[in-house]
């Protein structure tokens, strides 16, 4: 610790900020942000857990995170970046108002912050709202993106009515035999779909009328999935067919992994990001009442280093979930 | 951009000079912009390199990182141990995912079949193996 020999005559009197427990105020300002660079710390800890299991499912399965990419706008989360950055600096800008004692500027970049934040979950909930309709979830809620739904504006809402499999649509055992599945052609599956989302299905054969598949309970006038059943290739694309199209159909096993890894950083990250504003606030309310000064303004640097920390992990978010390939 | 360590009345006090500040943060918003322009180019199909992606995007976030800790979190300025408090973190986080890569390399192609196509898979499990003639 850097103790200066010239703030120890100071006396708590004339100091209403320094508490009791100690000597001078260098030292209560020292003490608090070593505490709060061992908070950051562990913060980084937290994330760090997050950044391995994203670094050992991206090194298995590569397929999935550049399957998933085609789902991110990487533009959008470009622009988060730009908010984030510029929030991050009308902060450090803050500290260094009050340091210098200019409250009015401290107040009012204070709340420029406070917008950046707020601009920052607008978009993030942009792209929430967008992965919600369009099933792009974790775990069982992933819905096959093989017809190409999340890609077309609009769409989403009227998917998922016999065309995109889900869970009890599966093919039974039977039907993942080719033999078996060459004469399980479905009935025309673009019928009723908009047009480009019909031109990324393949071609089919139709079925006569009143055809079932499956068995048992699980008989169904739908045919089991919209790109053939499991086991199966898709036909060769026809000749119009565009590249997107054809990635789209290519899907990998387990992509609803990259949206819990997705869902889990970013929405801890945007706890964070709430929490920050939250806290921003009562530094502002703070600084409103004139409690900040250039002999003690530690509460704006603590709270603008947990802002920058926020905005330091969203650099290293958003090129790995948005910026792959 | 040299740091200003003019003398205050209060030795801990150090303000950055406005120059750094908007300096940092115009390179911060050029960074942004280059590592979203740089991911629509391919160096997979460019000039065959296609692990330049990644280590061009992460090498931008260092940078980017650098600055937003050094400049923003004033680290340059600031008590030493404090950075080494983050070199800690650092360290461990990447102890963390290192030693963890090197242990799902060799694990996971074992646990379940044709599940990581990315790796070459074992060229046969042991339990697998024909019986010696």
């Amino acid at each position: 610790m850097s103790h200066g020999a010239g703030a120890a005559d100071l006396h708590h009197e004339e100091r209403p900020e320094l508490q009791h427990h100690f000597e001078t105020p260098e030292q209560q300002f020292e003490s608090g942000k070593f505490g709060m660079w061992v908070f950051l710390a562990t913060e980084i800890l937290l994330f760090g857990g997050l950044f391995c299991a994203y670094a050992v499912y991206r090194a298995l399965h590569p397929e999935v995170f550049v399957y998933a990419s085609l789902f991110l706008d990487r533009v959008l989360g470009g622009i988060n970046t730009l908010v984030l950055i510029c929030s991050s600096f009308t902060m450090a800008w803050g500290v260094r108002a009050a340091q210098l004692g200019q409250r009015r500027l401290l107040i009012v970049l204070l709340g420029l912050t406070i917008l950046g934040g707020l601009g920052f979950m607008g978009i993030k909930y942009v792209e929430y709202e967008h992965k919600w309709k369009a099933g792009l979830l974790w775990g069982t809620h992933y819905r096959s993106q093989a017809d190409g739904h999340a890609l077309h504006h609009g769409d989403a809402g009227t998917e998922g009515h016999g065309v995109a499999p889900d869970g009890h649509a599966e093919p039974d055992g039977h039907a993942s035999e080719p033999g078996a599945a060459a004469e399980q052609a479905a009935p025309d599956p673009r019928a009723g779909l908009p047009p480009a989302a019909a031109a990324a299905l393949p071609p089919t054969v139709p079925v006569p009328e009143g055809r079932t598949f499956g068995d048992g309970e699980n008989a169904s006038l739908i045919p089991p999935a919209a790109v053939g059943p499991v086991g199966v290739r898709p036909p060769e694309p026809a000749e119009d067919d565009d590249d997107l199209a054809r990635r789209l159909r290519n899907e990998p096993r387990n992509v609803h992994l990259f949206f819990g890894i997705y869902f889990t950083m970013t929405g801890l990250h945007a706890l964070h990001v709430i929490v920050g504003m939250i806290l921003i606030g009562y530094v502002m309310a703070r600084a409103i009442r004139g409690d900040f000064g250039p002999r003690y303004f530690t509460p704006v640097d603590i709270v603008g280093l947990y802002w920058h920390l926020v905005d330091l992990i969203w650099i290293f978010l958003f090129p790995l979930l948005y910026l792959i390939e | 951009m040299t740091p200003d360590h003019a003398s205050h009345a209060d030795a801990h006090v150090h303000v950055v000079p406005m120059k750094v500040l908007v300096g940092v943060w115009l390179a911060l918003v050029l960074l942004t912009v280059v590592t979203v322009a740089a991911s629509w180019v391919d160096f997979g199909h460019l000039i065959g390199e296609p692990w330049l992606n990644l280590a061009g995007a992460l090498g931008i976030a260092v940078i980017k990182g650098s600055l937003v800790v050094l400049y923003f979190m004033h680290l340059r300025y600031e008590n030493p141990f404090h950075g080494f408090v983050l070199m800690i973190a650092l360290a461990f986080v990447a102890l963390l995912i290192g030693i963890t890569l090197l242990d799902a390399e060799t694990v996971q192609p074992n646990l379940i079949p044709d599940y990581a196509p990315a790796l070459e898979a074992p060229a046969a499990p042991p339990g697998d193996a024909p019986p010696a003639p």
